[in-house]
């Protein structure tokens, strides 16, 4: 075992709990996603027994009631967005490894980083006691689109369940907000002497943009739930029309209207950006890894960065694209339309190289390689149909179907969680020092590619079919759709698969703590410095040097090692040429 | 691609034209990257894989492999949106027909109402304070109004076939999203907003109306009906709501 690695020698549990270690962090963090995200999971799958089984009782709890199958959807789209494709990318990741590989020790605001997952756990707590209050957790979607999250009397779990949700969102910004604060200072003022910008590993490059994009997007959310709270409990009217009859009952009437359209402009403002929040480390992960399962560097190197920063940006512009039915006005749909399609052309672009990237050299099918191989896979899958939602025309029939469950299911659950699995079996060495078992690791990746597909692809044909989402039963007073129902159980038994893939995963990460291969100093033979035995390197080469010729005798050479002909002296490693 | 509900809708025949193409080209792109992704998969034993030192690619080559992909997709994508935009124009972004049938069309959980403007082509005013939907007047229909008097309120859509018609589109309480499969046809009812629609109607028949729209726990089971049928048969019915309303409000 290394030494070095500070994680990896014996301390007390309190001091790892309360540590602003941003390594211990790291861990902590993947515990707060680990709880989310078997909740969450078992949500989706009382969810799609209950669609498939309508009358079938649960053990110990009975036969689910629409608005209990509205609340679970509801939790199980907050969980899954914000405590797992937001927690793991966008902290569990960078904690573990942004300060090494932009070359330092520390963060550079170690305690706000601690408080920042101590606010999560705070929002995580909070969203979970919504389960508890009388009346249950809220029932309208992670959109909470108000009035019907304005006004208690719209539905069960419209109250207290509500408050809560509410005041969780805004912990949960407020974790956000500090955490990339502090990964931003870091990767700026803090990156190691000789680490310019065009030797950033694109993580580095994807954090550098997913934090931009978490300031902006996070703020806009924060301030949309506090005014909604303001709302419900202080008498302002930003979201409430006048006019409101909720259950026969008049509501009151706000001294200046206001419209449920700020809500939807806010919300999207963020919830469209909080897309690139959760996948752009995962793009950035993606040709890291490519790069060194090929042992050929990342292909355009600054052509990947400009396209990193293109998606960043240009995803601040294109939320309408949520909204095409909303009743926005149809010249600012043409609008979204077309900066949509602007978006897709960089995120093309990324798959290109990758694609081109994959024939080069000789590619090593490790764990980690297959599950960027079915990241890639997802990404486009997914991808594909958003050139189809970006038209008003055709989203005014598909807008709310299960066409959209199934895109966004593909391009941001199933890239976001094959990437994430990527990253932990990449990682896992960093904080045991042991590796995960491959074998093991090829079947979790065979059964789980399969199953998703399963889960998700059958969803588009169920979408094309106007079935929509968010209805507790198939078939109703008017129009049925029990004629899906056949393809709606193999959904759910693709769904309980993938789902039962997942124990196959946690037995090898706890399998591999004490008896994983040992993995000595950098198992995967990479060049990025979160693998350097070195705590404090000059940097004289870029992320991706690999291939032959990178290094007399080796086919890579690691950021943290000299080049011959750097080695003249201190000071004067600016003048080097750069190696990308 | 029969998963598609019949259309009967004009501006359907386009739609359903316009998303299969599209769904065409897409879905092989999908075939032919993941093709790729499992020829990368197979290819690692390769030969070819010899280390070696890596050879200059010539200019042709990057333009060919690197630069035309991407400009080819881009040129796809661009095409789909400029197609689509001409029915999305057609569609939303003209003015209401001027002969069209007007119908409002109120969302209120968990029902759709459908209010045409009687006779006197006036729809009434209506006051949230009227709302009694136990009395008869879910919509708050105000009787001191006389354009109110001939308003006729359906639960059931009826349009004549082959007449273009313009919807007046609200909700009173949460917003919900009026949709019908059938005529390729969604936009929300907000609150505080009216919003519109107009559609004609070539195939008659029925039609489900959903609601596409989270908006409470009988979301699922808020449902009506449209019915497309003869101009004949609409005017009858229109005449036996009118004389029925008139039979009604006569002490």
């Amino acid at each position: 075992m290394n030494d070095a690695n500070p994680a990896v020698t014996r301390r007390s549990l309190l001091s790892r709990l309360f540590t602003t270690d941003h390594r211990d962090l790291a861990i902590l963090y993947f515990f707060l996603a680990l709880a989310a995200v078997v909740l969450g999971t078992l949500l989706s799958l009382a969810i799609r027994i209950h669609r498939v089984w309508p009358a079938l009782a649960f053990p110990f709890y009975g036969v689910p009631t629409p608005e209990q199958y509205l609340a679970g959807v509801t939790m199980h789209g907050t969980l899954m967005i914000f405590f797992v494709l937001t927690v793991v990318p966008q902290s569990a990741f960078p904690n573990l490894v942004l300060p090494a590989q932009v070359g330092t020790s520390r963060m550079a605001f170690p305690r706000l980083n601690a408080a920042a997952f101590w606010i999560a756990v705070a929002s995580f707590l909070v969203l979970l006691a919504a389960f508890f209050v009388p009346q249950g957790a809220p029932i309208s979607g992670w959109t909470a689109y108000p009035p019907f999250s304005a006004i208690v009397a719209a539905g069960p779990g419209q109250g207290e369940g509500m408050d809560l949700w509410l005041v969780s969102i805004l912990l949960f910004c407020c974790a956000a907000l500090a955490g990339s604060f502090n990964f931003l200072v870091t990767i700026v003022a803090r990156r190691a002497q000789g680490m310019t910008y065009s030797r950033l590993p694109l993580t580095v490059w994807s954090w550098l943009v997913s934090s931009a994009l978490t300031v902006i997007a996070f703020s806009a959310l924060l301030a949309a739930a506090g005014m909604l709270l303001a709302d419900r409990h202080l008498g302002t009217s930003f979201f409430l029309p006048a006019g409101e009859v909720v259950n026969g009952i008049q509501q009151r009437i706000p001294a200046t209207p206001g419209s449920p359209m700020l809500w939807l402009h806010l919300f999207w403002f963020f919830g469209h950006p909080e897309v690139y929040i959760s996948i752009l480390p995962g793009m950035g992960l993606a040709s890291s890894l490519i790069a060194n399962f090929t042992r050929r560097p990342v292909l355009g190197y600054r052509f990947m960065v400009v396209a990193t920063l293109l998606i960043g940006f240009l995803g601040l512009g294109v939320w309408g694209h949520h909204i095409f039915v909303s009743g926005m006005n149809p010249y600012a749909g043409t609008a979204f339309g077309l900066t949509t399609i602007a978006i897709a052309v960089p995120s093309s672009a990324e798959v290109l190289t990758w694609l081109g990237m994959l024939f080069r050299g000789r590619m090593r099918l490790t764990t980690p390689m297959l599950f960027t191989l079915g990241f890639i896979s997802f990404f486009i899958a997914g991808g594909l149909t958003g050139p189809i939602l970006a038209q008003p025309a055709l989203d005014a029939y598909l807008h709310n179907t299960f066409f959209v469950v199934a895109h966004f299911h593909l391009v941001m659950a199933m890239a976001g969680v094959f990437s994430v699995f990527a990253g932990i079996y990449y990682w896992y060495p960093l904080l045991t020092g042991r590796r995960m078992h491959e074998t093991l690791g090829h079947l979790h990746f065979w059964i789980s590619l399969v199953a998703a597909y399963g889960t998700f692809f059958p969803m588009h044909f169920a979408g094309l079919a106007g079935e929509p989402r968010h209805y507790a039963q198939l078939a109703g007073p008017v129009e049925s759709f029990a004629s899906l129902i056949p393809l709606e159980r193999g959904i759910t038994y693709s769904a309980l698969l993938l789902a039962a893939a997942q124990v196959i995963f946690l037995f090898n990460v706890v399998r591999s703590i004490r008896r994983g291969d040992p993995a000595g100093e950098n198992p995967w033979r990479a060049t990025t410095l979160e693998w350097s035995p070195i705590l404090h390197p000059i940097i004289q080469s870029g992320p991706y040097a690999y291939g032959p010729g990178a290094a007399p005798g080796t086919d890579f050479l690691p950021q943290w090692e000299s080049t011959e002909i750097s080695r003249k002296g201190p000071g004067e490693w600016e003048a080097l040429p750069k190696q990308e | 691609m029969n998963w598609l509900p019949p259309n009967g809708a004009l501006h359907g025949l386009a739609i359903d034209h316009l998303l299969r193409w599209n769904l065409a080209v897409l879905f092989w792109m999908f075939v032919a990257s993941q093709v790729l992704l499992v020829a990368a998969l197979l290819r690692r034993g390769a030969s070819s894989s010899a280390p070696g030192p890596a050879r200059p690619r010539s200019f042709a080559a990057v333009v060919l492999v690197d630069v035309l992909p991407l400009v080819a997709i881009t040129a796809l994508y661009l095409w789909m949106v400029f197609t689509s935009h001409k029915l999305w124009a057609e569609s939303r972004e003209s003015m209401a027909a001027p002969h069209a049938i007007e119908v409002e069309v109120t969302g209120v959980q968990f029902q759709w109402y459908f209010r045409y403007p009687g006779a006197d082509g006036v729809f009434g005013a209506t006051h949230p304070n009227l709302i009694n939907a136990p009395a008869g007047n879910p919509l708050g229909l105000d009787p001191a109004d006389p354009h109110s008097a001939d308003d006729i309120v359906s639960a059931v859509l009826m349009l004549p076939v082959g007449r273009t018609v313009d919807i007046t589109l609200r909700s009173i309480d949460v917003i919900h999203g009026f949709s019908i499969p059938g005529m390729r046809l969604k936009q929300d009812a907000i609150p505080g907003m009216t919003g519109h629609l107009q559609f004609t109607p070539t195939v008659p028949g029925d039609y489900p109306i959903l609601c596409t729209q989270v908006c409470g726990l009988g979301h699922y089971r808020m449902q009506a009906r449209l019915q497309v049928v003869p101009q004949t048969v609409y005017d009858q019915w229109l005449a036996a709501r009118e004389r029925a309303l008139a039979a009604e409000s006569r002490p």
